[in-house]
């Protein structure tokens, strides 16, 4: 790559501050060293942290900033910049409710308002229990079959109260 | 009969409602009873009202059965679906339901008929016979006969593929790139996702061309993470076409190379604009480039780069095979060819309709969308997604053509109808419009960073009744600078839902409220 090859590598690497646990950062570097190779890695890198992690712990930043030889801000901007990254350890099960038009034509406000009430947290929360975070998503892509759900990467269509909280329930037994 | 061959889609559409249930009930009933049945994992045929839509093959055609719930699959056996017989799901052979039968399906001639894993099925349905033709033909001549064809980005901004093509081919640079734009963040929009789910070769395919064409010899496919279904897929797919020789570093004994890989986008809806997801895709945080220099001339890792939409790629396969002719004849003016239409929200038969340009809105809600999900009447419907215009009953007999919907300040976008009846407070969708842009905002231009939460609050005032036709009139403003202060489409045309509610639907914002809607 043209651009990458013009960047010019300063020799001196220090070692980043890092209150990762061992198994934390073992799987951060396991990420960093398997695709810092590919032309874009860091949001490759983001997306394995998140899976092998659940979230990207505060502490990965500077470790990842150093593999690739970026700023701690610039890492920090992207992690903040898109919604998909969680800097918090999320809940068993993450349910991503959309809201948008096409759901909100069949009732999905209603059902925003019904899941908050019925978990007892808003969006970007956890409920007590760790079983659950609630998510706000914008278009599933599930448009004809709304009120759409995702619940971990499974999608879910026609979601009336009365299904939500079955699947509640299921999510809740099943963790 | 030995081995009856069964369909139940994979489409994560499909699935949402149960599909994937369905098919491990047929298969443990089959089981149960000693019958031999082969279980085809398909792509969703479009009529989604209907999914999960089981077909089996029958000396007849493929029978179709739907909405099946896995509960009901024992009755099924029992009333002789595996030869065809009758019971209260059964819908006769599927090609012959008018919704599917009065379609033009070129860009989806596959989706919903074949095995999306399966290489040899699609080679079996004229797959890569657009390839085949593009290897025999000198980049310029490829590049021609896209632009004769007229085909248009079908993401939304309708630019035309054969220009961004020829200005890639003509520049000179050490690496080229084929960009597919994945990220269909568009409320009311799965076109996309339903061709990488059902037919991936396609896109792929499509892609491959355009590296032909362009001298470029690396492509991306970025793909929104909502997707997962889709990436699964297209994984798939481009393992098979690497094994088979299709992808790599010798193109069907071309010698010439072409590799492809999917990025999973992180939730950001700015990055389906190219020039965000350029930057995206570089590892940066999604903000939006300005241009010129245009992505064709400096795109990804500053190379010339053609970035278009899935359906974009996925149409120029047909166009390879069949001709430029065969598909400008679809179509009317100058939006020629099919588009991928997808009806959508509260709408009795939602689904997938891809037809020639020209068909009318009230021809689609109501022939085949038969009115709304709820019965009540339908009142308003947006196109184009949350950037498109929101459309009163009076503007129905609009044809879906990219010139008479820009005519009447619409928009067709990526072909996304979302149905509202009756019970929609027009108002809230005109502040939704704001607070969506408030939340996506890639935050590099002030009329969009802050005129949409400025949008907002003024929006919540008139509302509240606090002197407003100088609230109005300050909206109106607001959108107006939006409209031109904006340095792309989110900022840009976040007015255009804004003021068309305002226009066409004014009794809502003059309700008297206690309390806010929203």
């Amino acid at each position: 790559m043209g651009k990458k090859s013009s960047l010019r590598v300063i020799p001196v690497k220090v070692e980043p501050l890092s209150a990762l646990t061992a198994a934390e950062r073992t799987a951060v570097d396991e990420v960093c060293a398997r695709l810092k190779s590919l032309d874009g890695p860091l949001i490759p890198i983001l997306h394995a942290v998140q899976e092998a992690l659940g979230y990207v712990p505060r502490d990965a930043i500077p470790v990842i900033a150093g593999e690739l030889n970026l700023s701690r801000a610039e890492v920090h901007g992207v992690v903040s910049f898109y919604h998909y990254f969680r800097r918090e350890q999320p809940g068993r099960h993450v349910f991503h409710l959309c809201r948008a038009e096409a759901c909100q034509s069949v009732g999905a406000v209603a059902l925003e308002a019904h899941a908050k009430r019925s978990l007892g947290i808003g969006f970007h929360e956890t409920t007590a229990d760790g079983a659950i975070s609630l998510e706000p998503v914008y278009c599933l892509g599930n448009c004809a079959l709304g009120p759409s759900l995702m619940i971990d990467d499974r999608l879910q269509g026609r979601v009336s109260p009365q299904r939500f909280d079955e699947l509640v329930a299921r999510a809740k037994a099943g963790s | 009969m030995t081995h009856t061959r069964i369909y139940v889609p994979r489409d994560a559409a499909a699935l949402s409602v149960g599909a994937q249930e369905v098919a491990e009930a047929i298969a443990a009933e089959a089981a149960r009873r000693g019958t031999a049945v082969e279980i085809v994992r398909n792509g969703t045929r479009g009529l989604l009202w209907l999914e999960p839509l089981v077909e089996v093959v029958t000396a007849g055609g493929r029978i179709g059965y739907g909405p099946v719930q896995a509960g009901e699959v024992p009755s099924l056996f029992e009333a002789g679906f595996l030869e065809g017989k009758p019971h209260a799901l059964h819908l006769g052979p599927v090609e012959e339901i008018p919704y599917f039968k009065n379609q033009e399906r070129l860009t989806f001639a596959r989706v919903g008929i074949t095995d999306p894993r399966s290489l040899k099925d699609y080679l079996e349905h004229d797959g890569y016979k657009g390839l085949r033709a593009a290897l025999a033909l000198a980049p310029e001549k490829i590049v021609a006969q896209v632009t004769d064809s007229g085909l248009r980005g079908r993401g939304g901004a309708a630019f035309p593929a054969g220009i961004k093509w020829k200005t890639v081919l003509g520049v000179q640079a050490p690496q080229k790139y084929i960009v597919c734009n994945a990220d269909e963040g568009d409320s009311g929009t799965y076109s996309d996702r339903m061709v990488m789910e059902g037919d991936p070769f396609v896109l792929i395919e499509g892609m491959t061309i355009a590296g032909l064409a362009t001298g470029a010899t690396r492509g991306f496919i970025y793909l929104r993470w909502e997707y997962p279904d889709a990436k699964v897929a297209l994984e798939a797919a481009i393992a098979a076409a690497t094994e088979a020789g299709y992808l790599g570093a010798d193109v069907l004994g071309s010698k010439r190379a072409f590799t492809l890989e999917v990025r999973m986008g992180a939730g950001a809806y700015i990055c389906g604009e190219e020039t965000s997801l350029l930057e995206s895709l570089e590892g940066k945080r999604g903000q939006v480039r300005f241009k010129p220099p245009l992505p064709a001339i400096q795109g990804l890792f500053g190379q010339p780069t053609v970035i278009n939409n899935v359906i974009t790629f996925a149409s120029v396969p047909i166009i390879m095979d069949k001709g430029a002719e065969h598909y400008k004849n679809y179509g009317v003016g100058r939006s020629r060819g099919t588009l991928p239409i997808q009806l959508t929200g509260n709408i009795r038969h939602g689904g997938l309709i891809e037809k020639a340009f020209g068909v009318t809105l009230r021809q689609l809600l109501y022939d085949y969308g038969g009115g709304s999900l709820s019965g009540r009447p339908i009142r308003a419907v947006q196109v184009g997604g949350p950037l498109g215009a929101y459309m009163p009953e009076s503007q129905f007999d609009t044809p879906l053509d990219y010139e008479a919907f820009a005519a009447i300040g619409a928009m067709v976008g990526h072909g996304g109808i979302v149905v509202f009846d009756d019970s929609v407070d027009m108002a809230a969708q005109a502040r939704y419009a704001m607070e969506f842009c408030a939340v996506e905002s890639c935050g590099k231009c002030t009329p969009c960073r802050i005129g949409s939460t400025r949008g907002m609050e003024v929006i919540d005032r008139l509302l509240a009744g606090e002197n407003s036709p100088r609230q109005e009139k300050l909206l109106r403003d607001l959108c107006d600078t939006m409209l031109y202060g904006s340095l792309c489409a989110l900022g840009g045309l976040t007015p255009y839902p804004v003021v068309s509610a305002l226009n066409h639907f004014p009794e809502d914002f003059a309700k008297p409220r206690t309390a806010r809607a929203v």
